[in-house]
Protein backbone atom coordinates (compact mmCIF):
# COMPACT_ATOMS: atom_id res chain seq x y z
CA UNK A 1 0.00 0.00 0.00
CA UNK A 2 2.60 2.59 0.72
CA UNK A 3 3.89 1.85 -2.86
CA UNK A 4 0.87 3.39 -4.41
CA UNK A 5 1.44 6.54 -2.49
CA UNK A 6 4.89 6.82 -3.55
CA UNK A 7 3.81 6.01 -6.97
CA UNK A 8 1.58 8.41 -7.33
CA UNK A 9 4.22 10.38 -5.96
CA UNK A 10 6.71 9.57 -8.52
CA UNK A 11 4.09 10.05 -11.55
CA UNK A 12 2.67 13.68 -10.23
CA UNK A 13 6.40 14.89 -9.78
CA UNK A 14 7.28 13.11 -13.45
CA UNK A 15 8.25 15.55 -16.42
CA UNK A 16 5.70 14.58 -17.98
CA UNK A 17 2.62 15.17 -15.71
CA UNK A 18 4.12 18.95 -14.50
CA UNK A 19 4.40 19.56 -18.10
CA UNK A 20 0.81 18.86 -18.54
CA UNK A 21 -0.72 20.22 -14.66
CA UNK A 22 1.50 22.61 -13.80
CA UNK A 23 -0.68 23.51 -10.33
CA UNK A 24 -1.37 22.02 -7.33
CA UNK A 25 -5.26 22.12 -6.42
CA UNK A 26 -4.56 24.75 -3.85
CA UNK A 27 -7.70 26.73 -3.02
CA UNK A 28 -6.69 30.44 -3.78
CA UNK A 29 -8.22 32.30 -6.63
CA UNK A 30 -4.55 32.61 -8.05
CA UNK A 31 -3.99 29.24 -7.76
CA UNK A 32 -7.50 28.51 -9.34
CA UNK A 33 -6.78 30.48 -12.07
CA UNK A 34 -3.75 28.98 -12.55
CA UNK A 35 -4.80 25.67 -12.80
CA UNK A 36 -6.97 26.20 -15.86
CA UNK A 37 -4.85 28.81 -17.71
CA UNK A 38 -1.95 26.90 -17.46
CA UNK A 39 -3.28 23.46 -17.85
CA UNK A 40 -2.67 22.14 -21.69
CA UNK A 41 -6.18 20.60 -21.49
CA UNK A 42 -8.12 23.08 -19.65
CA UNK A 43 -6.62 26.02 -21.32
CA UNK A 44 -10.17 26.44 -23.37
CA UNK A 45 -12.49 26.76 -20.25
CA UNK A 46 -12.97 29.62 -18.14
CA UNK A 47 -11.17 29.58 -14.57
CA UNK A 48 -14.44 30.80 -13.00
CA UNK A 49 -18.10 31.17 -13.85
CA UNK A 50 -21.39 32.99 -12.82
CA UNK A 51 -23.69 31.00 -10.53
CA UNK A 52 -26.51 31.40 -13.47
CA UNK A 53 -24.19 29.92 -16.17
CA UNK A 54 -24.39 26.54 -14.72
CA UNK A 55 -28.46 26.52 -14.83
CA UNK A 56 -29.79 23.98 -17.01
CA UNK A 57 -33.20 26.06 -17.17
CA UNK A 58 -31.20 29.04 -19.02
CA UNK A 59 -28.76 27.56 -21.28
CA UNK A 60 -30.45 24.13 -21.74
CA UNK A 61 -26.63 22.96 -22.18
CA UNK A 62 -27.93 22.89 -25.81
CA UNK A 63 -24.45 23.80 -27.35
CA UNK A 64 -22.44 21.80 -24.83
CA UNK A 65 -24.73 19.07 -26.14
CA UNK A 66 -23.80 19.92 -29.82
CA UNK A 67 -20.41 19.56 -29.51
CA UNK A 68 -20.94 16.79 -28.11
CA UNK A 69 -22.33 15.64 -31.44
CA UNK A 70 -19.81 16.81 -33.09
CA UNK A 71 -17.18 14.69 -30.79
CA UNK A 72 -19.00 11.84 -31.72
CA UNK A 73 -19.25 11.94 -35.35
CA UNK A 74 -15.72 12.48 -35.55
CA UNK A 75 -14.92 9.66 -33.61
CA UNK A 76 -17.41 6.94 -34.84
CA UNK A 77 -16.84 8.78 -38.71
CA UNK A 78 -12.87 8.26 -38.31
CA UNK A 79 -13.67 4.62 -37.45
CA UNK A 80 -16.03 4.14 -40.30
CA UNK A 81 -13.55 5.42 -42.18
CA UNK A 82 -11.61 2.11 -41.89
CA UNK A 83 -14.15 0.47 -43.92
CA UNK A 84 -15.91 2.74 -46.12
CA UNK A 85 -14.54 3.33 -49.43
CA UNK A 86 -16.07 6.35 -51.47
CA UNK A 87 -16.00 4.53 -54.76
CA UNK A 88 -19.31 4.10 -57.12
CA UNK A 89 -18.51 0.07 -57.03
CA UNK A 90 -17.74 -0.06 -53.00
CA UNK A 91 -19.74 2.30 -51.21
CA UNK A 92 -23.22 0.87 -50.90
CA UNK A 93 -21.66 -2.10 -50.43
CA UNK A 94 -19.51 -1.36 -47.75
CA UNK A 95 -22.21 0.57 -46.32
CA UNK A 96 -24.00 -2.76 -46.21
CA UNK A 97 -21.12 -4.52 -45.10
CA UNK A 98 -20.45 -2.47 -41.78
CA UNK A 99 -24.44 -2.29 -41.22
CA UNK A 100 -24.70 -6.58 -41.09
CA UNK A 101 -21.01 -8.07 -41.04
CA UNK A 102 -18.50 -5.90 -39.21
CA UNK A 103 -18.34 -6.45 -35.62
CA UNK A 104 -20.17 -3.23 -34.13
CA UNK A 105 -20.35 -1.65 -37.12
CA UNK A 106 -24.12 -1.64 -36.89
CA UNK A 107 -23.72 0.74 -33.43
CA UNK A 108 -21.13 2.47 -35.35
CA UNK A 109 -22.80 3.93 -38.08
CA UNK A 110 -26.14 4.24 -36.30
CA UNK A 111 -24.46 6.37 -33.30
CA UNK A 112 -22.54 8.56 -36.76
CA UNK A 113 -26.04 8.59 -38.27
CA UNK A 114 -28.20 9.91 -35.16
CA UNK A 115 -25.64 12.11 -33.57
CA UNK A 116 -25.57 13.76 -37.19
CA UNK A 117 -29.25 14.00 -36.53
CA UNK A 118 -29.28 15.09 -33.22
CA UNK A 119 -26.41 17.86 -34.10
CA UNK A 120 -28.73 19.44 -36.68
CA UNK A 121 -31.75 19.15 -33.91
CA UNK A 122 -29.57 21.00 -31.17
CA UNK A 123 -27.95 23.54 -33.21
CA UNK A 124 -30.98 24.93 -33.93
CA UNK A 125 -32.04 24.47 -30.64
CA UNK A 126 -29.02 26.12 -29.18
CA UNK A 127 -29.42 29.25 -31.52
CA UNK A 128 -33.53 29.36 -30.04
CA UNK A 129 -31.82 29.59 -26.68
CA UNK A 130 -29.31 32.43 -27.44
CA UNK A 131 -32.44 34.30 -29.39
CA UNK A 132 -34.76 33.60 -26.80
CA UNK A 133 -32.50 34.70 -23.62
CA UNK A 134 -31.14 37.82 -25.99
CA UNK A 135 -27.75 36.32 -25.78
CA UNK A 136 -27.01 37.75 -29.39
CA UNK A 137 -27.07 41.27 -28.62
CA UNK A 138 -23.71 42.96 -27.72
CA UNK A 139 -21.01 42.28 -27.16
CA UNK A 140 -21.77 38.94 -28.18
CA UNK A 141 -22.61 40.20 -31.86
CA UNK A 142 -20.02 38.55 -33.44
CA UNK A 143 -20.05 34.86 -31.68
CA UNK A 144 -23.50 35.11 -33.03
CA UNK A 145 -22.29 35.34 -36.55
CA UNK A 146 -19.71 32.98 -36.25
CA UNK A 147 -22.45 30.69 -34.79
CA UNK A 148 -24.60 31.49 -37.74
CA UNK A 149 -21.54 30.40 -40.12
CA UNK A 150 -21.40 27.19 -37.84
CA UNK A 151 -24.89 26.55 -38.68
CA UNK A 152 -24.45 26.67 -42.09
CA UNK A 153 -21.88 23.68 -41.37
CA UNK A 154 -23.56 21.56 -39.70
CA UNK A 155 -26.25 21.71 -42.37
CA UNK A 156 -23.29 21.30 -45.28
CA UNK A 157 -21.88 18.06 -43.22
CA UNK A 158 -25.48 17.00 -43.07
CA UNK A 159 -26.18 16.94 -46.66
CA UNK A 160 -22.68 16.06 -47.91
CA UNK A 161 -22.64 12.93 -45.63
CA UNK A 162 -26.03 12.00 -46.95
CA UNK A 163 -24.95 11.19 -50.39
CA UNK A 164 -22.38 8.73 -48.54
CA UNK A 165 -24.30 5.45 -48.33
CA UNK A 166 -25.16 5.45 -52.27
CA UNK A 167 -27.88 4.77 -52.40
CA UNK A 168 -31.35 5.77 -54.32
CA UNK A 169 -32.59 7.88 -51.03
CA UNK A 170 -29.35 9.76 -51.20
CA UNK A 171 -28.30 10.09 -54.81
CA UNK A 172 -31.89 11.51 -55.52
CA UNK A 173 -31.71 13.81 -52.19
CA UNK A 174 -28.36 15.21 -54.04
CA UNK A 175 -29.44 15.56 -57.39
CA UNK A 176 -32.40 17.55 -56.09
CA UNK A 177 -30.16 19.62 -53.74
CA UNK A 178 -27.27 19.95 -56.26
CA UNK A 179 -30.08 21.11 -58.53
CA UNK A 180 -30.61 24.33 -56.96
CA UNK A 181 -26.86 25.29 -57.54
CA UNK A 182 -27.86 25.75 -61.23
CA UNK A 183 -29.65 29.03 -60.36
CA UNK A 184 -26.65 30.24 -58.59
CA UNK A 185 -26.25 34.15 -59.84
CA UNK A 186 -23.20 34.19 -62.57
CA UNK A 187 -21.72 30.61 -61.72
CA UNK A 188 -25.00 28.44 -62.51
CA UNK A 189 -25.83 27.85 -66.15
CA UNK A 190 -29.59 28.67 -65.54
CA UNK A 191 -28.86 31.47 -63.00
CA UNK A 192 -28.95 35.42 -64.06
CA UNK A 193 -26.45 36.82 -65.61
CA UNK A 194 -25.39 33.25 -67.11
CA UNK A 195 -25.35 33.96 -70.38
CA UNK A 196 -23.29 37.28 -69.87
CA UNK A 197 -20.67 35.25 -67.74
CA UNK A 198 -20.93 32.21 -70.73
CA UNK A 199 -21.20 29.49 -68.23
CA UNK A 200 -22.65 26.18 -69.45
CA UNK A 201 -24.10 22.91 -67.82
CA UNK A 202 -20.82 21.59 -68.34
CA UNK A 203 -18.67 24.35 -66.78
CA UNK A 204 -20.90 26.04 -63.77
CA UNK A 205 -21.28 25.68 -60.18
CA UNK A 206 -23.11 22.77 -59.88
CA UNK A 207 -20.47 21.37 -62.07
CA UNK A 208 -18.07 21.85 -59.70
CA UNK A 209 -20.04 20.35 -57.17
CA UNK A 210 -20.63 16.97 -58.97
CA UNK A 211 -17.27 16.88 -60.98
CA UNK A 212 -19.57 16.17 -64.01
CA UNK A 213 -22.88 16.80 -65.26
CA UNK A 214 -24.60 13.67 -63.24
CA UNK A 215 -24.44 12.68 -59.88
CA UNK A 216 -22.16 9.89 -59.99
CA UNK A 217 -18.91 8.12 -58.53
CA UNK A 218 -17.13 11.71 -58.85
CA UNK A 219 -19.49 13.48 -56.76
CA UNK A 220 -19.39 10.81 -54.68
CA UNK A 221 -15.41 10.98 -54.05
CA UNK A 222 -15.50 14.97 -53.81
CA UNK A 223 -18.71 14.93 -51.27
CA UNK A 224 -16.59 12.63 -49.01
CA UNK A 225 -13.14 14.79 -49.36
CA UNK A 226 -15.47 17.36 -48.09
CA UNK A 227 -17.51 15.85 -45.46
CA UNK A 228 -13.96 13.91 -43.89
CA UNK A 229 -11.67 16.92 -44.84
CA UNK A 230 -12.75 20.14 -45.51
CA UNK A 231 -15.88 20.96 -43.86
CA UNK A 232 -14.68 19.40 -40.05
CA UNK A 233 -11.43 21.50 -40.19
CA UNK A 234 -13.50 24.24 -40.73
CA UNK A 235 -16.03 23.73 -38.42
CA UNK A 236 -13.62 22.83 -35.93
CA UNK A 237 -11.65 26.30 -36.62
CA UNK A 238 -14.71 27.99 -36.14
CA UNK A 239 -15.71 25.98 -32.90
CA UNK A 240 -12.53 27.26 -31.34
CA UNK A 241 -13.35 30.82 -32.47
CA UNK A 242 -16.69 30.53 -31.08
CA UNK A 243 -15.41 29.38 -27.13
CA UNK A 244 -12.54 31.29 -27.07
CA UNK A 245 -15.28 34.40 -27.76
CA UNK A 246 -17.82 33.64 -25.02
CA UNK A 247 -14.93 34.03 -22.53
CA UNK A 248 -13.63 36.96 -24.07
CA UNK A 249 -17.26 38.55 -24.18
CA UNK A 250 -17.63 38.17 -20.69
CA UNK A 251 -19.14 34.45 -20.30
CA UNK A 252 -22.61 33.15 -20.97
CA UNK A 253 -24.45 36.06 -20.57
CA UNK A 254 -26.83 36.62 -17.45
CA UNK A 255 -30.21 36.12 -17.32
CA UNK A 256 -32.60 39.00 -18.65
CA UNK B 1 42.67 66.11 -36.72
CA UNK B 2 40.61 68.87 -37.41
CA UNK B 3 40.12 67.36 -40.63
CA UNK B 4 38.78 64.61 -39.01
CA UNK B 5 36.51 66.36 -36.84
CA UNK B 6 35.00 67.78 -39.96
CA UNK B 7 34.69 65.03 -41.78
CA UNK B 8 33.46 62.91 -38.82
CA UNK B 9 30.52 66.01 -38.37
CA UNK B 10 29.74 65.76 -42.27
CA UNK B 11 29.04 62.35 -41.64
CA UNK B 12 26.99 63.00 -38.76
CA UNK B 13 24.98 65.59 -40.74
CA UNK B 14 24.90 62.92 -43.28
CA UNK B 15 22.70 60.82 -40.86
CA UNK B 16 20.60 63.09 -40.07
CA UNK B 17 19.22 63.96 -43.57
CA UNK B 18 18.85 60.51 -44.28
CA UNK B 19 14.93 59.77 -43.36
CA UNK B 20 14.39 63.28 -45.25
CA UNK B 21 16.05 62.18 -48.57
CA UNK B 22 13.67 58.71 -47.29
CA UNK B 23 10.64 60.91 -47.40
CA UNK B 24 11.63 62.73 -50.73
CA UNK B 25 11.42 59.07 -52.35
CA UNK B 26 7.23 57.85 -53.16
CA UNK B 27 8.81 54.48 -51.54
CA UNK B 28 11.45 53.55 -49.08
CA UNK B 29 13.72 50.44 -49.76
CA UNK B 30 11.80 49.21 -46.64
CA UNK B 31 7.62 49.61 -48.33
CA UNK B 32 9.33 48.17 -51.72
CA UNK B 33 10.41 44.86 -50.63
CA UNK B 34 7.11 45.30 -47.85
CA UNK B 35 5.02 45.80 -51.19
CA UNK B 36 7.28 43.14 -53.56
CA UNK B 37 6.69 40.18 -50.53
CA UNK B 38 2.59 40.68 -50.40
CA UNK B 39 2.19 40.60 -54.16
CA UNK B 40 4.26 37.81 -54.20
CA UNK B 41 2.29 36.09 -51.61
CA UNK B 42 -1.05 37.01 -53.22
CA UNK B 43 -0.21 36.49 -56.69
CA UNK B 44 1.09 32.55 -56.07
CA UNK B 45 -2.47 31.94 -54.21
CA UNK B 46 -4.36 33.75 -57.33
CA UNK B 47 -2.75 31.94 -59.57
CA UNK B 48 -2.81 28.82 -57.52
CA UNK B 49 -6.67 29.55 -56.93
CA UNK B 50 -7.34 29.65 -60.85
CA UNK B 51 -4.93 26.43 -60.85
CA UNK B 52 -7.37 24.79 -58.44
CA UNK B 53 -10.52 26.32 -60.21
CA UNK B 54 -9.58 24.90 -63.36
CA UNK B 55 -8.31 21.29 -61.68
CA UNK B 56 -11.86 20.85 -60.65
CA UNK B 57 -13.66 20.65 -64.23
CA UNK B 58 -11.65 17.36 -66.10
CA UNK B 59 -11.69 17.31 -69.69
CA UNK B 60 -12.67 14.24 -69.74
CA UNK B 61 -15.75 13.46 -68.14
CA UNK B 62 -16.48 9.53 -67.87
CA UNK B 63 -20.19 9.63 -68.11
CA UNK B 64 -22.76 7.39 -70.35
CA UNK B 65 -22.83 8.27 -74.10
CA UNK B 66 -25.77 10.93 -75.07
CA UNK B 67 -26.61 8.88 -78.14
CA UNK B 68 -27.95 5.83 -78.74
CA UNK B 69 -30.49 3.52 -80.85
CA UNK B 70 -33.69 3.28 -80.36
CA UNK B 71 -34.56 0.43 -82.38
CA UNK B 72 -37.33 0.91 -85.83
CA UNK B 73 -40.30 3.22 -85.74
CA UNK B 74 -42.51 -0.08 -85.98
CA UNK B 75 -41.50 -0.59 -82.65
CA UNK B 76 -43.64 1.95 -81.36
CA UNK B 77 -47.27 2.29 -82.39
CA UNK B 78 -48.72 5.31 -83.03
CA UNK B 79 -50.42 7.21 -79.85
CA UNK B 80 -48.09 5.84 -77.36
CA UNK B 81 -46.13 7.22 -75.00
CA UNK B 82 -43.08 4.70 -74.80
CA UNK B 83 -41.50 4.19 -71.72
CA UNK B 84 -38.69 1.95 -73.17
CA UNK B 85 -35.43 3.87 -72.42
CA UNK B 86 -36.55 5.55 -69.37
CA UNK B 87 -35.10 3.04 -67.44
CA UNK B 88 -31.67 3.18 -68.59
CA UNK B 89 -31.47 6.55 -71.04
CA UNK B 90 -33.95 8.60 -69.50
CA UNK B 91 -35.74 9.03 -72.63
CA UNK B 92 -39.57 9.01 -73.07
CA UNK B 93 -40.60 8.08 -77.13
CA UNK B 94 -43.30 9.87 -78.26
CA UNK B 95 -45.15 8.72 -81.34
CA UNK B 96 -48.18 11.32 -82.62
CA UNK B 97 -50.00 10.63 -86.22
CA UNK B 98 -47.95 13.02 -87.87
CA UNK B 99 -44.43 11.65 -86.38
CA UNK B 100 -41.74 11.36 -83.80
CA UNK B 101 -40.67 12.89 -79.99
CA UNK B 102 -38.19 12.37 -77.47
CA UNK B 103 -38.92 13.86 -74.58
CA UNK B 104 -36.19 14.10 -71.81
CA UNK B 105 -37.10 12.25 -68.42
CA UNK B 106 -35.97 14.65 -66.03
CA UNK B 107 -38.57 17.44 -64.46
CA UNK B 108 -37.57 20.72 -65.02
CA UNK B 109 -38.44 21.70 -61.17
CA UNK B 110 -35.13 19.70 -59.53
CA UNK B 111 -34.36 16.80 -61.52
CA UNK B 112 -36.02 14.19 -60.23
CA UNK B 113 -37.83 11.72 -63.19
CA UNK B 114 -41.54 12.00 -63.71
CA UNK B 115 -43.78 8.72 -64.39
CA UNK B 116 -46.29 8.94 -67.35
CA UNK B 117 -49.52 7.96 -66.25
CA UNK B 118 -51.27 6.55 -69.37
CA UNK B 119 -54.84 6.47 -67.75
CA UNK B 120 -54.38 10.73 -66.96
CA UNK B 121 -52.32 11.03 -70.25
CA UNK B 122 -49.74 12.82 -68.59
CA UNK B 123 -46.46 12.87 -67.18
CA UNK B 124 -46.35 13.22 -63.27
CA UNK B 125 -43.28 13.53 -60.92
CA UNK B 126 -43.01 11.82 -57.72
CA UNK B 127 -40.92 14.65 -55.89
CA UNK B 128 -42.73 17.38 -56.00
CA UNK B 129 -45.91 16.74 -57.82
CA UNK B 130 -44.90 18.78 -60.84
CA UNK B 131 -47.31 17.36 -64.13
CA UNK B 132 -46.70 17.88 -67.71
CA UNK B 133 -49.27 17.31 -70.70
CA UNK B 134 -48.15 14.45 -73.27
CA UNK B 135 -46.91 17.40 -75.70
CA UNK B 136 -44.39 17.82 -72.78
CA UNK B 137 -45.72 20.98 -71.65
CA UNK B 138 -46.12 21.39 -67.63
CA UNK B 139 -49.45 22.92 -66.45
CA UNK B 140 -49.41 22.09 -62.59
CA UNK B 141 -47.00 21.97 -59.47
CA UNK B 142 -43.77 23.93 -59.22
CA UNK B 143 -41.91 23.14 -62.82
CA UNK B 144 -41.10 26.38 -64.00
CA UNK B 145 -41.14 25.30 -68.01
CA UNK B 146 -42.00 22.54 -70.31
CA UNK B 147 -39.58 18.96 -70.34
CA UNK B 148 -37.11 19.36 -72.61
CA UNK B 149 -37.00 17.41 -76.58
CA UNK B 150 -33.92 15.89 -77.86
CA UNK B 151 -33.39 14.82 -80.87
CA UNK B 152 -34.49 12.23 -82.98
CA UNK B 153 -33.19 11.15 -85.92
CA UNK B 154 -33.20 7.93 -88.59
CA UNK B 155 -29.71 6.06 -88.43
CA UNK B 156 -28.56 4.53 -91.88
CA UNK B 157 -29.89 1.29 -90.77
CA UNK B 158 -33.61 2.53 -90.03
CA UNK B 159 -33.46 2.93 -86.39
CA UNK B 160 -34.36 5.40 -84.52
CA UNK B 161 -30.99 7.63 -83.29
CA UNK B 162 -31.71 9.72 -80.47
CA UNK B 163 -29.15 12.51 -79.33
CA UNK B 164 -29.35 13.63 -75.45
CA UNK B 165 -26.86 16.36 -76.19
CA UNK B 166 -29.11 18.14 -78.45
CA UNK B 167 -31.78 19.54 -76.47
CA UNK B 168 -34.88 21.80 -77.46
CA UNK B 169 -36.48 23.88 -75.34
CA UNK B 170 -40.42 24.82 -75.30
CA UNK B 171 -40.04 28.47 -74.56
CA UNK B 172 -37.28 29.18 -76.77
CA UNK B 173 -39.08 28.57 -79.85
CA UNK B 174 -36.83 25.14 -80.31
CA UNK B 175 -39.27 22.98 -80.47
CA UNK B 176 -40.27 23.89 -84.08
CA UNK B 177 -36.66 23.52 -85.12
CA UNK B 178 -35.56 20.52 -87.13
CA UNK B 179 -34.11 17.61 -85.27
CA UNK B 180 -36.95 18.26 -82.70
CA UNK B 181 -39.99 16.31 -84.43
CA UNK B 182 -39.34 13.63 -86.71
CA UNK B 183 -41.97 13.38 -89.55
CA UNK B 184 -41.60 9.80 -91.42
CA UNK B 185 -42.60 9.89 -95.09
CA UNK B 186 -45.04 7.63 -95.64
Amino acid sequence: MPDLKELKKKVVESQLWRSMFRHDYLDTPRNRVLQIMANVWLHLHPPKIRRHAIKIRFTWCMGGITFLMFLVTVVTGVVLMFYYRPVGEYAYADMKYLEFDVPFGMIVRNMHRWAAHGMVITVWLHMFRVFMTGSYKPPREFNWVVGVVLLTLTLLLSFTGYLLPWDQLSIWAVTVGTNMARATPLLGSEGPFAQVVGVTPRYDARAFLLGGTIVGPPTLLRFYVLHCIFLPILASLLMIVHFWRIRKDGGISGPL
Amino acid sequence: MADEMIARSAQADRLIIEPEEAAATIWSRRDFFSFAGWAGILAALGVGGLAFGRFMFPRVLFEPAPVFKAGLPDEYPVGTVSERWKQEQRVWIVHDPDGFYALLAICTHLGCTPNWLNAENKFKCPCHGSGFRRTGVNFEGPAPRPLDRVKIALADDGQLLIDKSIQFRYERGDWSKPGAFLTLKA
